[in-house]
């Protein structure tokens, strides 16, 4: 009999109404919080620090995409999801949107009817060696032993590479990322592939750095970015052109620094456009005229996000490289506000 | 002339004391440790893998840096010694326990919750104990939902005096039929319900605590919360499935026979990939149910299966005369069941329900597979990956090996000493 | 009149489905069925209603596509261009390899700590005490874990048999135990290998027809053949002048370092071994503990009678206690052996593909096809369980008919 309070208990405590498929910009305002899907932990992406707050690169565009909807950057549920679980999980209604280092290729988008709202990171696959291995290209590989992640692209580009270069390889498939590099520090493997950046930042970890280095082949195109499910355009735009906003700001020089100051109008119409002192894109999102505004406010324009989580003076000290803005010669370039 | 005898002893001579060989320890020695050749070798092959294993572990365990801020600091202090980090467990102590999203202000309510069950289970486990204590176990699941959810105590009130009315309608009708006791309490027990929730969200902030979501549940406390949850729910439902495949109806025996056989024939890993990438599909288009629940769900499934086969067994090994005696006196199916077989039957369970039940409270390390960070989850994910304690691996499964050794041990310990008792009973 | 002239004169009424035992049943069970019915229909429709909300359908197309991945420990031929399909065997012959190979290992520690708890040395028995003890108690899923990184951390890599002075070295240059594996002499079949093979079989047919014309013999005429000798003579003399008068035709292709990694060999790989390990070093705990529990459950009385008519103690053990000890053994064993192939799903903890890292893992992953690949997992599982359990229950009754 005891046991049947419980059910009780659990189901008031389990079910939550909510909504999945129509007009989830109408869902997430009546439910006041944004289920955004994040990784399980990747360095200066996303990861929970000592007091479980979700920070990292992946996560400012949730925060940001939060704000400008809800106006609360900490209305969010994060939910952390595997390789295998992420598509499910937005596919089910299960988050809103995912912010995953989550590479847009063409059958994701087409067959798996998702999304991509844009890219906020250009990256590419690569390899990392130890440098006492004396490996100087990946051309050089031929009957290594690789440690990969399962459950990305990366094993396939993988695949692709070595057969392309006629080469023999020996793959070890690892769950997550800190076992990959457990694994590759053991010397269970000579090499250790991933995306460029996750390399980075997995080295900048290491007890001596410098005793392992990243190859300079770069063997994949990962363009990686936010996502949304199919058919509800209207939440796409919202996420899309939060994520704009984000790299206009940037290009426009709003920083977190000067943004009241530049909200209250200035003499670039573009820019009063974006902070809403002139024209009524807000409205036509379905958001009040402050949206991009509140979601620079957060942790600034895309360039101070970069720079914070995985730039040059953090621990995972990435250059801005191609992820540059198009100005300075790199490929982040936004469609103009208008 | 007897006198005279000096070859006849007269008085008793003391026992003489046995043979050095022979006795204390030398003899215990020589009969445990070296009473045929083949044993002296066992005995210095096992000595020799104790000592071993003690030379390893023991210096590792004593240099242990039990504070150190990251892993760096902590080989910094080691010195190039071999030692253990146990300062990650330091570190991370909240985390391991109670997942990184429960607020650190509100840890005394788990903390809280954890001590009460152990009072509410004691006069289950221990039939010594006061029967008046088996009400505080009634009372137990609505206040732990309160602890640990939290929310407003009414939702707990409301929701158990919906059950108690249902109770009070059972035993009312019970003495007319039981089907319609059942009907009656019910439809009871949900009007109260209906009425309870109004009340309650016009109340909502009496006797509030912190709303916790399901979702922020981590750590060992998650391990516990889905193994005692699942294994209450899942106790009732083994054993309606196993009367169910004992059943001579046969259309009612086959869908019990299909569900218990599916489930134990596949793993608890694929029931989880289902309750985490299928179910969602299976529910109305607009509800989302909690990750959590849907686990919980496949987990009581899985669990009944396996009760519901040792209940069967149960029923099986009592005698036939105890069905037919039951028969005999005029019983019906749902009175020979409550008054003479299942008291008898579960009584020869109860081990074999505690021994699956372990199995359940172990298995719930799988869910850190479908990426909730319950104690194994934990470790691997955020603990393992964060920049701090890149590499601490020993230590933490280490850590995690004996939190659950602790708890599996008890467990069957106490089903061990549970067998003997009802052995005694029995003659 | 009795009962049944009554039953037949009642006439049928409405209220009798509820009241009368004999149609109440029927009641209970169309209800039960109506109920269920709705309840898949329900489940049905909400699928269909989700997929279609989500524009997705279900197919099996997929598994006739290039999968595109590659699998290091494979039985059979594949690589990056196979089909789904075949990577899907791929994985459901490593989960048997494994679960083989588990179960072996499995027995042998389970019976060997099973007898050894018992033994009369202190120290041996409460030793494999502790090996239950610790072993039962703890998550398979975390001792998978422990002894994974055991093997990465304890066992040499390759690098280290490099060198002028290498910091390990191979057994007998021909056995290479390394943190990426096991690597391992593997046999090479010439031309006429195939008679030397059939030789080796028909000789150990030849040892058991022998043995059983022994058992005649002594049976029927009294005469004690001398066995052991002769049978190993069977075993080994005729294959090897065949093996010799054709010219060696089976050798044997030794593991050696070349490049980053070992080569030739059969390379048993890290992950496969530690899962192997794991699972087999768990479920022996289990099962020693059923070995006690049979052994003990035959009738001291039973040895001593043994010993009273004189017969020696190995005699005793196998012939006495064994075959009594068996029953109660086998049918726990085998559902120990059914719990390794379950458990071995969890492989993709440590990175071995078998079919809940194929099907369920990559593939589910690349195609997103998660209701059709867990659906394919479930039911593959399935097959496999209820496969044992139908040779389990045949067992089950032939040690019931031998029941006096």
């Amino acid at each position: 009999m005891k046991t049947s309070f419980i059910l009780g208990a659990v189901t008031v405590a389990g079910l939550t109404a909510g909504a999945a498929f129509a007009g989830t910009l109408d869902d997430v305002k009546a439910r006041g919080k944004l289920n955004c899907g994040v990784s399980t932990g990747v360095p200066g992406f996303a990861e929970p620090d000592a007091n479980g707050v979700w920070q990292g690169f992946d996560v400012a565009v949730c925060r940001a995409v939060a704000a400008a909807v809800l106006n609360d950057s900490d209305a969010i549920e994060f939910v952390p999801t595997t390789g295998k679980t992420r598509f499910t999980a937005l596919a089910s209604g299960e988050i809103d949107m995912l912010a995953r280092n989550t590479t847009w290729t063409f059958s994701r988008d087409v067959d798996l009817k998702f999304e991509f709202v844009g890219v906020n990171y250009y990256d590419g696959q690569g390899f990392m060696a130890k440098a006492d291995l004396g490996v100087s290209s990946a051309t050089e590989l031929d009957g290594a032993t690789v440690c990969i992640q399962t459950g990305t692209t990366t094993e396939l580009n993988l695949a692709d590479f070595f057969r392309s270069n006629n080469m023999s390889y020996e793959a070890v498939p690892v769950e997550t990322g800190s076992e990959a590099v457990t694994n590759y520090l053991a010397g269970a493997c000579d090499v250790f592939t991933t995306d460029r950046s996750a390399l980075a930042a997995r080295r900048a970890n290491f007890e001596v750095p410098t005793d392992h280095v990243v190859l300079p082949e770069i063997v994949s195109k990962e363009p990686l970015g936010p996502l949304v499910r199919h058919g509800d355009n209207n939440w796409g735009d919202v996420v899309r052109w939060t994520l704009n906003a984000l790299i206009t700001a940037e290009e426009l020089g709003v920083t977190s620094a000067n943004l009241e100051e530049m909200s209250k109008g200035t003499n670039n119409p573009e820019m009063n456009r974006l902070l809403g002192s002139e024209g009524n894109l807000g409205e036509m999102l379905g958001l009040d005229a402050d949206w991009a505004k509140r979601a620079i406010a957060v942790s600034g324009n895309y360039g101070e996000i970069f720079e914070n989580n995985i730039g040059a003076g953090t621990i995972i000290g990435l250059a801005r490289g191609v992820n540059a803005k198009w100005t300075d010669g790199g490929l982040i370039y936004s469609p103009p506000f208008r | 002339m007897s006198e005279n005898n000096s070859f006849v002893r007269k008085e008793m001579i003391s026992e003489r004391i046995p043979p050095a060989a022979d006795r204390g320890l030398v003899k215990w020695v020589r009969e445990n440790l070296f009473s045929s050749a083949f044993n002296a070798i066992m005995t210095f092959i096992s000595l020799w893998v104790i000592y071993s294993i003690t030379v390893a572990v023991i210096p590792w365990f004593l240099n242990g840096v039990w504070d150190a801020k990251t892993v760096r600091e902590c080989y910094d202090l080691l010195d190039g010694k071999s030692g253990a980090c146990f300062a990650v467990l330091n570190e991370r102590f909240p985390q391991l326990i109670y997942g990184f999203k429960y607020p650190s202000s509100e840890y005394w309510r788990p903390n809280l919750a954890t001590v009460l069950l152990i009072v509410a289970l004691a006069p289950i486990l221990f039939r010594r104990l006061p029967r008046q204590l088996l009400i505080f176990s009634a009372v137990y699941p609505f206040l732990a939902f309160w602890l640990i959810w939290g929310g407003s105590i009414l939702t707990s009130v409301s929701a158990f005096l919906g059950c108690a009315i249902a109770v009070i309608c059972y035993r009312r009708f019970s003495s007319r039929s039981f089907a319609l006791a059942v009907l009656i309490s019910l439809i009871a027990a949900n009007v109260w319900w209906i009425i309870g929730g109004y009340i309650v969200d016009l109340n909502a902030s009496f006797l509030s605590l912190e709303v916790v979501a399901s979702r922020d549940m981590g750590g060992f406390m998650l391990n516990l919360l889905l193994g005692t949850i699942a294994v209450c729910l899942s106790i009732p439902l083994g054993i309606a499935l196993a009367l169910g495949r004992q059943s001579g109806m046969p259309i009612i025996k086959w869908i019990c026979v299909v569900f218990i056989e599916f489930i134990r024939g596949v793993p608890l890993i694929t029931l989880l990939f289902v309750a985490n990438v299928i179910l969602a599909f299976f529910f109305p288009p607009d509800t989302s149910i909690d990750l959590i629940l849907r686990v919980l769900i496949m987990m009581t499934f899985f669990n009944a299966a396996y009760i519901a086969e040792v209940v069967r067994g149960g029923l099986a090994a009592l005698s036939k005369g105890q069905y037919e005696a039951a028969d005999s006196i005029g019983l019906d199916y749902t009175q020979s069941m409550r008054f003479i077989i299942l008291p008898q039957a579960l009584k020869i369970s109860i081990p074999g329900i505690v021994n699956v039940s372990v199995g359940m409270l172990k298995d719930t390390t799988l869910v850190s597979i479908i990426s909730m960070f319950d104690l194994v989850g934990m470790i691997r994910g955020p603990i393992l990956s964060s920049t701090d304690w890149n590499g601490v691996y020993w230590e933490l499964f280490g850590a995690a090996a004996a939190i659950f050794f602790v708890v599996c041990f008890s467990v069957s310990k106490y089903s061990q000493w549970l067998e003997r008792q009802l052995e005694t009973d029995k003659r | 009149m009795n009962t049944s002239e009554l039953a037949r004169r009642d006439k049928f009424q409405f209220s009798m489905l509820l009241n009368d035992k004999r149609y109440r049943s029927y009641t209970f069970q169309f209800f039960a069925l109506f109920i269920l019915i709705c309840a898949m229909a329900y489940l049905g429709k909400n699928l269909l209603e989700n997929l279609a909300a989500a524009g997705l359908n279900i197919s099996y197309s997929f598994l006739g596509e290039p999968a595109g991945y590659d699998i290091n420990q494979r039985l059979i031929e594949y690589n990056s261009q196979s089909t789904h399909l075949r990577a899907s065997i791929v994985g459901v012959l490593n989960t048997l390899l494994v679960a083989f190979l588990g179960c072996i290992a499995a027995t042998f520690f389970g019976v060997t700590a099973g007898i050894l708890r018992l033994s009369n040395n202190w120290i041996v028995a409460k030793l494999m005490m502790i090996y239950v003890e610790i072993f039962r108690n703890v998550p398979v899923l975390i001792w998978i874990l422990i002894i994974h990184s055991v093997f990465l951390a304890f066992l040499p890599q390759p690098k280290a048999f490099r060198g002028e002075n290498p910091e390990a070295t191979m057994l007998w240059d021909a056995f290479a135990f390394t943190g990426r594996g096991f690597y391992i002499p593997k046999p090479v079949f010439y031309d006429g290998s195939f008679i030397v093979i059939v030789t080796f079989i028909l000789s150990i047919v030849g040892i058991f027809a022998f043995r059983y014309y022994a058992r005649q013999k002594l049976y029927l005429e009294g005469k004690l053949l001398e066995t052991r000798w002769t049978s190993v003579g069977i075993f080994f003399i005729p294959t090897l002048i065949i093996y010799f008068a054709l010219g060696s035709p089976i050798g044997l292709e030794y593991p050696e370092l070349k490049g980053f990694n070992f080569k030739g060999g059969i390379h048993a790989r890290g992950s496969l071994i530690s899962l192997w390990f794991a699972l087999s070093i768990y479920t022996g705990a289990f099962i020693a503990e059923v070995v006690r529990a049979g052994i003990q459950s035959v009738e001291k009385g039973q040895s001593e009678a043994a010993g009273a008519l004189g017969m020696r103690p190995n005699f005793i053990m196998n012939l006495v206690i064994l075959p009594q000890a068996l029953r109660v053994i086998v049918p726990p064993l085998i559902s120990f052996y059914l719990n390794i192939t379950k458990n071995s799903s969890l492989a993709l903890a440590v990175g071995y593909m078998d079919i809940t890292g194929t099907l369920g893992g990559i593939t589910l992953n690349q195609t997103g096809r998660a209701i059709e690949a867990v659906l394919l997992l479930m039911l593959f599982y399935l097959a496999i369980s209820l496969s044992i359990s139908a040779i389990m229950n045949v067992y089950n009754r032939s040690i019931m008919l031998k029941e006096r």
